[in-house]
């Protein structure tokens, strides 16, 4: 099983400089706050309504959201294609608020932000996830075989 | 305030670059875990473009020790893999596999008022709600004995 790479789909500038200004923005976070930019981490803490570490989640947050009409104002948002249907789309979000909150962060938290940690923790559920995520992809496009 | 309007800005800065990177376009990310299909590795630039970044600011900010305000920095101080963060992640995986979204370009997709984020949305912050409230549970209906032997 060796991956044949899409040469036409693959944005390798985009990518990278995409993944450039996410690191900014955790070293932003990181530098001012102190705080990881983990999203399930920093929803997940919303959700409890603590009245301590409230304002800067929401402010973060309401930051995340704005992105994309920002993006809008200068320009146009890149084309979404959506594959499952909203039946497999709620079911993907529930497992993924559940399991982010079990598993203590997401492809931010853990994959970002712990990673450039280095830390075993990390390492150990990104493996994991990135593993679970192909495993299913493979279930759903290729079948059980 | 400083520390609210730095994260306003990191918020807004971590869209952008989820934007350009690809990454709220669910069919990318799905083109990325299809390893047997016709497969796009740019998810793996992402990672290491943001990681190129972040691993310097890890670094340079342990040293310091505090943050440019001078106040504590809160890092995760655990080392334990357990079971929850074994599970809890495979159940993350299964979720991304489905959907192609997690967490980050779920609300960004959302916000850009697509259906189909704001249907994820609503579901992972369900998903989440009923988290705390399994931890309520379990923390209320567990006896001290057994409490000890849970988390650290």
């Amino acid at each position: 099983m060796i991956a044949m790479i899409d040469w036409q789909a693959f944005t390798p500038v985009s990518a990278f400089s995409g993944g450039m200004i996410i690191g900014l923005a955790t070293a932003l976070l990181l530098f001012v706050a102190g705080r990881i930019a983990g999203i399930s981490g920093i929803v997940g803490g919303l959700l409890r309504l603590q009245r301590r570490d409230f304002a800067w989640r929401a402010a973060f947050v309401s930051g995340l959201l704005l992105a994309p009409w920002l993006w809008r104002e200068l320009g146009t948002l890149p084309p979404v294609h959506i594959e499952s249907n909203y039946a497999i789309l709620a079911l993907a979000g529930f497992a993924v608020g559940i399991g982010t909150r079990y598993g203590s962060g997401c492809t931010s938290g853990h994959g970002v932000c712990g990673l450039s940690r280095l830390s075993p923790r990390s390492i150990v559920a990104t493996v994991l996830f990135m593993l679970m995520g192909m495993a299913i992809v493979y279930v759903v496009r290729h079948g059980w075989e | 305030m400083l520390v609210i309007i730095a994260a306003l800005f990191s918020g807004l800065i971590f869209g952008l670059g989820l934007i350009l990177s690809g990454m709220i376009n669910p069919a990318k990310v799905l083109a990325f875990l299809d390893v047997a299909g016709s497969w796009d590795p740019s998810l793996a630039l992402v990672m290491l473009g943001a990681i190129s970044i972040g691993f310097f600011a890890f670094r340079w900010v342990r040293q310091r020790g505090q943050t440019l305000l001078s106040m504590p920095l809160h890092l995760p101080t655990s080392h334990v893999i357990d079971h929850r963060l074994i599970l809890g992640s495979l159940l993350f995986g299964i979720g991304w596999g489905l959907s192609g979204l997690c967490p980050g370009p779920g609300l960004v997709l959302a916000a850009s008022g697509q259906l189909a984020g704001i249907i994820f949305v609503i579901a992972m912050l369900a998903g989440m709600a009923v988290f705390d409230w399994l931890e309520k549970y379990r923390n209320t209906h567990l006896d001290h004995s057994q409490q000890k032997n849970i988390g650290k």
